[in-house]
């Protein structure tokens, strides 16, 4: 799972849950693989990120190396933060662990990087 | 202004012809391209003759078309070949332009629906010896290549002595049919039962008019296909689907050789064959009817082939009973029980969340199972903020058929609109298992009591 991917996740549909949002990541293993880097892709793509969120993410998994806290002024041409965006959102991934719902505790497991966001016949 | 518009031939592929429209409809606006219809095309015939303002636009709409063919610059189209030959005398003053000593050149000859030897083919050749042709020959590698098609129409069993059109031109651009043989599900490391052929799924991602750099979901994704077409023109793709073993790839194997499923298949694996794997954002595992996207989160397409049940189940967590409780001790390792998402559910829950959470202009693209005698446009499944941009259909069989639909998200839905129920949509799964000329348990049945007859036999005889 890619920090893009968690920024996008919730868990509101947990019963009794009313955000759900962001989920906590417990990582047992992370990865950090090269992506090609396309700076007009990241750079239309910062304004859906919820950026602290974004930051808190990498900052838990021990990646969040030199990444700002705030997305800077201008940055559709600042190429040295959208590599550094880049990184953080698709380059950082989850290979194994879990990610909590903040609200109920709920678990939900990710194996070989990919989420496990099934709830059981009881919680729905 | 002084438009210049000139005259093109699209030739397509004679395969889903029931796409053709759609697919350069989709492409025209993608690209904001203008085109007239010099003659409005014909149902089953393989070319339109089309106008454009320029060559650029001709070879941008060509290069990512899936049902063409080829383009060509279309120097004279007739009816005989005497004719056609009369038309480009005329102009050989015109056509000057584009023969220099400089520039090498090849003719080619196509005969469709008619079967020629190289030979006649190079006979036919000859007759336009007249051509103001200055350069060499190069068959490799030419500058220019010319085009001569002769078409004797689509009963191919029984061609006419002479074609009914014939055509002359110089070659433009190609379509993507090498693609399709690129992506065959034959080569393709991961597939599953239900996997959609590569020339349907580059369709579905051209009429959602997938551009670089979009963002683009299947919410029930399978293994994979649609989002292989639609990281190859570009987009990164996510997808979800309920079935775990799918996903992490251990499924029993599609292919009736394998015996087990290699321990990497997964869609990953299927992006990595095809140099994509920069393009694939995340799958997971999750139930449609459960959104876990956050409200915000605005793809900018959605392609998906919804499970009919009929050769995948269509299933979403619940059960049956009442007051239930996963116990504590069984929590860790408990697989949650499923009960019947019917079609009506499916179509109502996919067109609620695309209302949601496509962009505005942004496209849903699936598929929908009908019977072809109750269908009527009337029975598609609707939602006020989406509007039908196009509708084909792919037949089945003798009663059924599925129809790929394209909509348009036109504006935000209001809070009344967030969740609308489209009851009307007959369930198909329903019919189909009742329409069927015998029902499952008549044919066990059946086929009990042959065994049973065939032991009885046996016995006597032993």
């Amino acid at each position: 799972m890619k920090l893009l991917t968690h920024n996008m996740l919730t868990s509101k549909c947990v019963k009794g849950v009313n955000v759900g949002y962001p989920l906590t990541i417990n990582a047992s293993d992370v990865r950090v693989a090269d992506v090609d880097f396309n700076p007009d892709f990241i750079s239309r793509l910062i304004p859906k990120i919820d950026w602290p969120v974004l930051y808190n993410a990498a900052e838990s998994l021990g990646h969040v190396e030199d990444l700002p806290k705030e997305t800077p002024v201008n940055y559709e041409n600042n190429e040295e933060f959208l590599k550094k965006a880049h990184r953080a959102l698709l380059e950082v991934e989850v290979v194994h662990g879990e990610l909590v719902c903040p609200e109920s505790g709920r678990k939900f497991p990710i194996n070989n990087g990919i989420p496990n966001m099934l709830l059981n016949e009881d919680e729905v | 202004m002084n438009d210049m518009w000139k005259r093109y031939v699209l030739w397509f592929a004679q395969e889903h012809i029931e796409f053709r429209v759609s697919e350069i409809e989709s492409l025209l606006s993608l690209f904001s391209i203008k085109m007239k219809y010099q003659e409005k095309p014909k149902d089953l015939e393989p070319y339109w003759i089309v106008e454009f303002l320029s060559e650029d636009d001709a070879k941008l709409l060509t290069n990512r078309s899936v049902s063409l063919r080829t383009c060509l610059e279309l120097w004279g189209y007739e009816n005989s070949l005497p004719a056609l030959h009369q038309t480009l005398q005329s102009n050989t003053g015109i056509l000057a332009q584009y023969f220099k000593p400089s520039k090498s050149f090849k003719v080619e000859v196509e005969t469709f629906g008619n079967h020629f030897t190289q030979k006649e083919k190079v006979e036919k050749i000859e007759t336009f010896s007249y051509l103001p042709v200055e350069g060499p020959v190069d068959l490799k590698n030419p500058d220019i290549t010319l085009q001569y098609i002769e078409y004797y129409g689509t009963r191919a069993n029984n061609p006419p002595q002479l074609p009914y059109k014939v055509f002359f031109g110089r070659w433009v651009a190609d379509g993507l049919r090498q693609l399709i043989k690129k992506l065959s599900l034959k080569t393709r490391k991961f597939i599953g039962n239900t996997s959609m052929d590569p020339q349907l799924s580059l369709l579905m991602a051209n009429q959602a008019k997938i551009w670089t750099g979009d963002l683009v979901l299947d919410p029930f994704v399978g293994s994979g296909s649609l989002l292989v077409a639609a990281a190859e023109f570009g987009a990164y793709v996510f997808g979800s689907d309920i079935d775990y073993l799918m996903l992490h790839g251990r499924t029993k194997p599609s292919r009736i050789k394998q015996q087990k499923r290699a321990d990497d298949e997964s869609i990953r694996a299927n992006m990595k064959q095809y140099n994509l794997e920069h393009k694939y954002v995340d799958v997971l595992v999750n139930d449609f009817a459960m959104v876990f996207w956050k409200d915000a989160f605005e793809f900018d397409a959605i392609v998906t082939d919804p499970p009919y049940g009929i050769r995948e189940a269509t299933e979403r967590v619940g059960t049956e009973k009442t007051n239930y409780v996963v116990s504590e001790e069984h929590l860790a390792t408990h697989v949650p029980a499923k009960i019947e998402y019917g079609i009506p559910s499916i179509y109502a829950d996919l067109l609620n969340f695309s209302a949601k959470h496509l962009k505005i202009g942004g496209r849903l693209v699936c598929w929908f199972p009908v019977f072809r005698e109750d269908y009527s446009e009337q029975c598609l499944p609707i939602h006020p903020c989406l509007k039908l941009m196009a509708n084909s259909e792919q037949v089945l069989s003798k009663v059924t058929s599925r129809r790929l639909l394209t909509y348009e998200k036109e504006r935000h839905p209001t809070l009344d609109e967030q969740n609308i129920e489209h009851i009307s949509i007959q369930d198909f799964r329903e019919k189909y298992f009742v329409v069927r000329e015998e029902t499952r348990k008549e044919r066990r049945l059946r086929e009990a009591a042959t065994r049973k007859e065939n032991w009885e036999k046996y016995k006597k005889c032993g």
